[in-house]
Parts: C-alpha cells; structure tokens; sequence
C-alpha cells in the first residue's frame, strides 16, 4: 500500500507512518486475539478456524469493501443491510418460480446498483444528507423483502447448492468455499480501483474535501453517485453469497448489518469524515469481528451479547486512536 | 391567477405547511376509507378512539424526538436512544421484578429512579465524548448504540423480565382525567422543553451554537456546556419513553425494545423541517413529524398490511417530504415551470462540465 503511487510518496512521506497507524494498531489487535485464542484453545490453532472466519464472514467482506468507498467519501450508507436481504429474497423467489439461474444472478446483481444509483442522485442531485437517503433506501428495500414472502423461502436450485457445498481443498481436512474466493476477489479489486485508478483518487479527494475537488476540476457528483452505486452492487453480491451460505431468503435477515459493517471500517482505520482508510484496514476490520465471534463460541461460557458490548468497546478505542493520531488536525 | 398564488405563498412558505399537509391528508384518506376512524367516545369515564389512541402511541416517539431535536439543532445526531429505552426499561422492569411487592408506589418510584439516573449517566458519557474528546457525533453515539444493545440483555440476562405492577403498568396504560397518562406525559414533557427553550435564551443558544460552535464560543456562549447538556437531556427523554414502551407491555425486551426509534425520531425531526445540520429547530414541526409516523403506522395496521410491508409506505413519505422541503429539489421544479432561474444551482453542473 505504501508505494501506491511513486510519484507522490515522497511528498507523502511525513504523514505516511500516521496514516498507517490506525492499520497497523487493528493488525496488532487481530494477532494478539489470535494469539490469545490460540494459548486458551487447543483446536484453535487449526488453520480450518481462520478458514471458517473468512467463510462465515465473506459476505461481510464484500458489503464492508462497499461501505469503504461510501466512507471514504464522507458519506453513509445505511441500506446495506436491507439491500443484502432483498438480493437474498428476489433471487430466492424467482429461483422458485422456475427462472434459469443465470438470469436470476443478472436480476439480483442489478437491482442493488440500481437502488444504490437513485440514492446517490437524490443526495447529489437533491442534497439530501446521506443518512436521511440511505435511510428510506433501507426502509424501501426492507419492506419490498417482507411484500415478496413474509416467509423464508428455501432454495433449491442446482447451481445454487454446488456453490454452496462446493468445497475447494481438501474435503476432509482444510477448505474454503467459492464465496471466499468471490469475496477476496472483490477486495483485490476493490484494492486495485481505489489505489490505481482515476476512480479511486477521485474518492479520496472529494473525502478530503470536496470544495477543493470541485474546484480542482474533479467530477465530484459523478464520484459521490458512483459510490453509492459500488457500495449497492458489493451489496447485491453480498446477497448473494449469503443466498449461497444460508440456501435461502429470509425477510428480516441481516437486520442490524449494517452497524456491523460501519463498525467493521472504522475499526479498520477508515475516516468516518472520510479522505483516508484502506480497503486492506476493512478486511483486517472483518476479521477483528469475525474472531470475536469465534472465541466467545470457544469460551461457551460468554453470551452472544458481549460480541455487541466488546464491539462498542473496540470502536471506542479506535476512534480514541484515530482522535490521538489526529489525522483529522494534520 | 397571479393573486391566488400570491395570497397563498405565506401560507405555503410557512415552515409547518407542508408537514400539516400530509397529516390532514392522510387522516382524510383514513377516514374516507373506514367512516369512524375519527370518532371518539367516552368509555367508563376514559376517551377512546382511533385518534386518541394515535396520541397514546406516538408519546414515547415525541418523547424522543423532543430530545433529538435539540441534539440536532446543534449540529449533533443521537443515534443511542433506542439503546438507552432498552436499558432504562429493563432496569426498571428487574428492579420491580426483585422486589417483594410488586405493586408498592415507593419501589416503582426507586426503580424508575434508578434508571434514570443510568440513562442520565450514559447521556453524559455521549456529551462527555462529543463535547469534550471532540468525536463526532454519529460515531460517539454508535458505540452507545451497539454496546447498548448487548448491555441492555447482559442486565435482562437474555429473558424477557415480565412484571405485574399495577403503578408501572399506568405510565403506558392509565389515564387520568379521561386522556391516558402517557399522552399528558408527553405533553408535559413538550411544554417543559417549549418554556425551557423558548422563553428564556436557551433555545437561541443551542441554535447558535448549532450555525458556528467556535463563533457562539467566541461569543461568549460556554458551547461545550450547551453540546454536552443537549446529550444528556437527549437520554433523559430517551428513558422516559422506554419507561412508557415496556409498561405498555409490562415486560422489558432487551432486544426488540426501542429498535430503530432512532431512525424514527430522526425522521419526525427532519419531517418536522429541522435541518440535520443544526442551527436552527422546530419543536412543533417535531411533534408532527412524530404524530405522521404514528398516523402512517396506525393506517398500514388497519388497512391488514403486514407491519414489515409498513417500511415500503415510510420509505416513500420520507423521500416525499425530504424532497418537497430541499431548496435544490424546489428550484429544479419551479425553473421546469419557467420561473426565473435561481443562479446558485446552475453553478454546479458548469463546473462539472470543465472537468468532463
């Protein structure tokens, strides 16, 4: 990350080590979890347990890569989660109603940018604030998940099952499933766009400042528009990997998901005013999630709300972080 | 022509039109559809009717809305209160659980203390993050609203804490004087705020410090105070409303208690035509921003819409109202109509077109 453009390293240089503090503290954190959950638990250190994070956690991933892109630029997005059910749901329903699978892959995977598209118009276009926008996005694709079936809907369609079971690895020993390789193959090039591209420096940018964007001359409505669309398509395939997890659409799945995801940024090390944050900080933040999870399923003895009370305690500590740094003051 | 529009432009330019519009709409709409939605009789010595019982409902949504008003005229947002209902609620309702008689006026009266005094505690702690450490507002409150949740069910242990006290069960359900308590709550609450920001300089203040804290600082106005003490009031409103939820139930529900009255308390605000970016409030506007939401609720549970279907028809007022009252949206409208074009808006699009 740190040679992302040669050109202007060098001037970055006196803020580098800064901005990579925030990173670098939540891979700390991630190692000393794990090297926790490893001198506590036997079976932890079975690589199989890192595997089972990223699979029980793809989904996350690839909403969370979106979510980053929508941060970086300052803004929100809160229909993530509601987006994700709604992917879920459609294609649970037209895979039901006897559509081939290819065509409903090209349905769901529309709908998410699409919505994603309108929001971003009406905070532009409209300046309506992103939290108001996204918000009746989550209301409007929450109830469209409830007036497709107020029932979970199973699914059975072939293509969907193989890609659900499909274990790639040893069967017996250690694997993954094709939804990791999907999501990690989002986060590569989510990586790639944010750091190589035009696109990407354009994202930055407006979160620094749009005033400044605008006048530099920068497509600053077409960038904020863009976001929203990006974070709405990572949706959608969130969606779909959670149709290919759980082999269903369920009407109030994923509800809450998108405080995890927001969660899961900042605890990575993206800005909430926007301007700075890595797609790699959003992983690391995924997995700081993800293996707190796991070791209150170790322990046994914790209830699943402590996951809530040590993520509250965790986004505390990292936005103290991000406050001492000050990389807002710079 | 001309002079018809023009005798209307003070009353469609006030700033409570547009929300009054779309409340007597949907009543209309309610009542053309089932003729005795209005109608309200007097039972047994209390009122009874589709009306008053939108008034009872809509208590704990004003409540918090109240609060949020403030925290959003200072630029601030309080994405906490619906945790801080759950845990005002489930302290109060383990408290009477506890005690040997259930029924007693002094423990309800210790319980609802107590929880108040945690909820005020955790409003500091927001104030003291947002005020003092200088985190923005949305993150400060997002940790109170994520840890909330699990504190809320480490108290309830997870179990659905059911009471049977009849003194906590009259803040949900009593009436008194033939209106039910928690509409006269709300009401008190609302004018106590009214009085406290509107006939002193208090509400002036909050809006000042809401268009430029540094400049009301510099002023001479101690902005820190104001921003800290918004929170706490924001928390106090927050656990009286979870009081009035879990007495309407008579059991406390760590998790389903209060979920999303934040978003919905944030949506009477801006549907009541407070703008998010602080500056300026409008506790009336606030107050029908709240009643729509429960008018909108009440008219999707009586036409037999599944409540989750109920979102799509918020969605739709949400982005109706927003648009109606953005300036850009406005503009766009009335130059398709060849009114004269406002210069701000073309500015935009200009320079976007230097850079494509």
């Amino acid at each position: 990350m740190s040679s992302a453009s040669s050109t202007t390293a060098r001037a970055w240089r006196p803020s580098l080590a800064r901005r990579h503090v925030p990173v670098l503290a939540t891979l700390a954190l991630l190692l000393v979890m794990y090297a926790v959950g490893v001198s506590q638990y036997r079976a932890f250190s079975n690589v199989q347990v890192v595997f089972n994070v990223f699979i029980d956690n793809g989904f996350l991933l690839v909403v969370a890569v979106g979510m980053t892109f929508v941060i970086l630029t300052g803004g929100i997005d809160l229909s993530v989660g509601s987006v994700v059910a709604m992917t879920a749901m459609v294609s649970a329903s037209l895979l039901q109603s006897g559509l081939p699978a290819a065509l409903v892959l090209v349905v769901a995977l529309l709908i998410g940018p699409t919505l994603g598209f309108l929001m971003g118009c009406a905070i532009h276009f409209f300046d309506i604030q992103p939290f108001i926008a996204t918000l009746a996005g989550m209301f409007f694709a929450r109830g469209m998940c409830t007036f497709i079936s107020d029932a979970s809907i199973p699914i059975t369609d072939g293509f969907w099952t193989t890609m659900s079971q499909e274990r790639i690895g040893d069967p017996r020993g250690n694997f993954v499933s094709i939804s990791v390789l999907i999501a990690l193959a989002v986060v590569l090039v989510a990586a790639y766009v944010l750091t190589y591209t035009r696109f990407g420096r354009n994202v930055y940018a407006v979160g620094g400042n749009s005033q400044s964007a605008l006048l530099m001359g920068l497509p600053v409505g077409r960038t904020r528009i863009a976001v929203y669309t990006v974070s709405g398509l990572c949706s959608a395939i969130g969606g779909i990997l959670l149709s290919f997890y759980t082999l269903s659409g369920a009407p109030l799945i994923a509800v809450g998901m998108e405080l995890d995801v927001i969660a899961a940024v900042v605890i990575g090390g993206t800005v909430l005013t926007g301007g700075s944050g890595y797609v790699f900080g959003t992983v690391l933040g995924v997995l700081v999630l993800g293996v707190i999870q796991t070791l209150i399923t170790f322990d046994g003895s914790l209830n699943s709300w402590w996951t809530r009370i040590v993520i509250g305690g965790l986004l505390f500590a990292f936005i103290l972080l991000q406050r001492l740094i000050g990389i807002r003051f710079k | 022509m001309n002079t018809l529009t023009d005798r209307f432009r003070p009353l469609t330019g006030h700033r409570l039109f547009w929300p009054a519009l779309v409340l007597v709409v949907m009543l209309a709409a309610n009542t053309v559809y089932r003729p005795g939605f209005l109608s309200v009789e007097v039972k047994e010595g209390h009122l009874y009717g589709t009306p008053v019982d939108i008034l009872r409902l809509s208590a704990p949504l004003i409540l918090v809305a109240l609060g949020m008003t403030l925290v959003i005229a200072t630029g601030g947002i309080d994405l906490s209160v619906g945790s801080l209902c759950a845990i005002s609620g489930a302290i109060a309702c383990l408290h009477i659980s506890e005690a040997s008689d259930q029924n007693s006026l002094s423990t309800v009266f210790t319980a609802l203390a107590l929880a108040f005094g945690v909820a005020l505690v955790l409003g500091a702690w927001n104030g003291l993050l947002v005020a003092v450490i200088g985190i923005q507002p949305i993150i400060a409150t997002l940790i109170l609203m994520v840890a909330g949740r699990g504190l809320a069910q480490l108290i309830t242990e997870g179990q659905i804490i059911t009471i049977n006290s009849g003194p906590y069960r009259a803040i949900g359900l009593g009436h008194v004087l033939t209106l039910p308590l928690a509409i006269i709550i709300a009401v008190a609450a609302a004018l106590l705020v009214a009085a406290l920001t509107r006939r002193t300089a208090l509400g002036l203040i909050v809006e000042s410090v809401g268009g430029n804290a540094e400049a009301s600082r510099l002023a001479g106005i101690r902005s820190g105070r104001i921003v800290f003490l918004v929170y706490v009031v924001s928390a106090a409103c927050a656990a009286i409303a979870g009081f009035m939820m879990t007495a309407n139930v008579s059991s406390a529900d760590g998790n389903a208690a209060g979920l999303w009255i934040e978003l919905d308390a944030i949506l009477a605000v801006v549907i009541g035509g407070t703008s998010l970016a602080g500056g300026r409030f409008s506790l009336g506007g606030t107050i029908l921003g709240a009643l729509i939401i429960q008018t909108l609720t009440t008219t999707v549970y009586a036409m037999n819409i599944d409540p989750q279907t109920s979102l799509l028809f918020k969605a739709v007022v949400v982005i109706a109202v927003c648009l109606i009252q953005s300036p850009a949206f406005r503009a766009r409208v009335s130059r398709r109509r060849g009114a004269t074009t406002p210069r701000p808006t073309t500015r935009q699009p200009e320079k976007e077109q230097v850079s494509a």
